[in-house]
């Protein structure tokens, strides 16, 4: 059933630390086969939103559901499985390769071709053969960056969540995720990406949010996508 | 998890030097600041107060190395992309735990011996239930520091706060473990097993605390 998540819901959401707000009543509905481009100026709530839509934090109000057709997806392991994130820290071991990373985790959510997956998407994300068994920490930010793609993509998410994930890499980089995400929306997934770089998600974006102090000030869907022209305007409209 | 935490600290083999090394040294030294005078009129270490001084030094060489661990997971904030994994929860708190429990093992096989040695205290007359103390005692540690870590782990003075919330709630335990040593220094067989025993319910009980609150301590 978690293979087929379509949908999800987010109903009321709001986050408090304290006496902080971040989101305030954020509802908006996250599609199968959609890219959502999730902008704001710093400090919106934009990772905090991400961070509920991935389970990783509890909202104080509000929530959010997964639909696959007319059923709901219970929280759990299950879940979590469909889920996959990138987000500002790699969640990789410094201490092992890339290769020891990503074969950790392919025990960690038990695939049985994790070597294979493992090795297929260290060619996608044009992590070169030779740094494949060096230590994490002897990389550069961007292959970090490419390696910890390779593990939110590790094993084949349903739900992909990911947080300012052109920081770092190069236009070559940039390009080449652009089109694994393209290839995400075309097989189906729900893609929730926050970040900055307009330029990067203009015409793989169908759907635009825009947080602002933690409420959602701008919620737009076009089939056509939007160029970066426009997103920069919805940008400039709502979010300043 | 387990498997996965022994075998990077055993490649940089940092946080098991800095436990061994310190607990050591603890021993070492104290070996040297309490002596009594011998028959023969010599001055020695006081092997009666032994049990204290392996536990002493067991205790702050755990402190040591569960605060480092967990700080591991801080570095790629790694412990969420565990937590995000569909691996039971526990099985991360266990996996941690029972990787504690090794490396605290392993400074026991050099902290014991060097008392046995510095202090002259008869600590392997009695190993079957030496050992069952020292596995309880450990396993109590490594349940209730992993807990303890965990919740500590994103706080900013969490190096100081650990062992001011950690120790208070070990007491009963290293209460437990010195006692328990004391009587079998002494041959005192009973008394060794009733704190073995103790032992035994302490460790089960907060291993189900632990168990039933680790998720709630690392969700935000």
């Amino acid at each position: 059933m978690t293979s087929a998540i379509d949908a999800v819901a987010i109903r009321g959401l709001t986050k408090r630390y304290g006496a902080t707000r971040v989101l305030a009543n954020v509802t908006m509905e996250l599609r199968a086969g959609s890219l959502c481009a999730l902008v704001g100026p710093n400090g919106a709530g934009k990772t905090t939103l991400l961070g509920i839509v991935s389970t990783l934090v509890r909202p104080s109000s509000g929530e959010v559901s997964y639909r696959a057709g007319t059923a709901a997806v219970a929280n759990g392991g299950g879940l979590r499985r469909a889920i996959g994130v990138l987000a500002h820290d790699s969640f990789l071991y410094g201490g092992l390769s890339a290769e020891e990373n990503l074969a950790f985790y392919a025990r960690l959510y038990e695939l049985e071709d994790g070597a294979r997956r493992a090795a297929a998407l260290l060619d996608e994300v044009g992590l070169a053969e030779e740094a494949r068994t060096r230590p994490v920490k002897t990389y550069s930010r961007g292959m970090v960056q490419r390696v910890a793609l390779a593990r939110a993509l590790l094993h084949e998410p349903r739900v992909l969540l990911l947080d300012e994930p052109f920081t770092g890499i190069d236009r070559t980089g940039a390009a080449a995720l652009a089109r694994t995400l393209a290839r995400a929306v075309e097989r189906g997934c729900v893609c929730l990406v926050v970040s900055h770089d307009l330029e990067a998600l203009a015409g793989i974006a169908d759907h635009v949010a825009v947080l602002r102090r933690g409420k959602l000030e701008h919620d737009e869907r076009r089939a056509g996508g939007f160029s970066e022209q426009e997103l920069k305007e919805l940008y400039h409209r709502h979010a300043e | 998890m387990a498997w996965k935490d022994l075998r990077v600290e055993l490649r940089s083999r940092e946080i098991l030097f800095t436990m061994a090394f310190f607990a050591a040294m603890v021993v070492v030294l104290f070996s040297f600041a309490f002596l009594k005078e011998s028959d023969e009129g010599e001055m020695v270490a006081v092997a009666e107060i032994t049990p204290g001084f392996v536990w002493v030094a067991v205790l702050f060489s755990a402190t040591l190395g569960m605060a480092r661990a967990f700080d591991r997971e801080r570095e790629g904030d790694t412990m969420r992309g565990l937590l995000l994994s569909p691996a039971p929860r526990t099985a991360l708190f266990l996996g941690k735990a029972v990787s504690l429990f090794v490396l605290m093992a392993m400074v026991e096989a050099v902290v014991i011996p060097l008392c046995w040695f510095f202090f002259a205290a008869p600590l392997f007359a009695e190993p079957l239930p030496m050992l069952a103390l020292v596995l309880l005692a450990t396993a109590g540690v490594s349940v209730v520091g992993s807990v303890f870590a965990a919740m500590l782990m994103r706080t900013r003075a969490r190096d100081v706060l650990l062992p001011v919330v950690l120790y208070p709630i070990l007491v009963p335990l290293f209460i437990a473990a010195i006692k328990g040593t004391s009587a079998l220094l002494v041959g005192e067989l009973e008394v060794a097993w009733f704190w073995i025993r103790f032992l035994l319910v302490y460790d089960a009980a907060f291993a189900v605390a632990a168990l039933w609150t680790f998720e709630s301590l690392v969700i935000e």
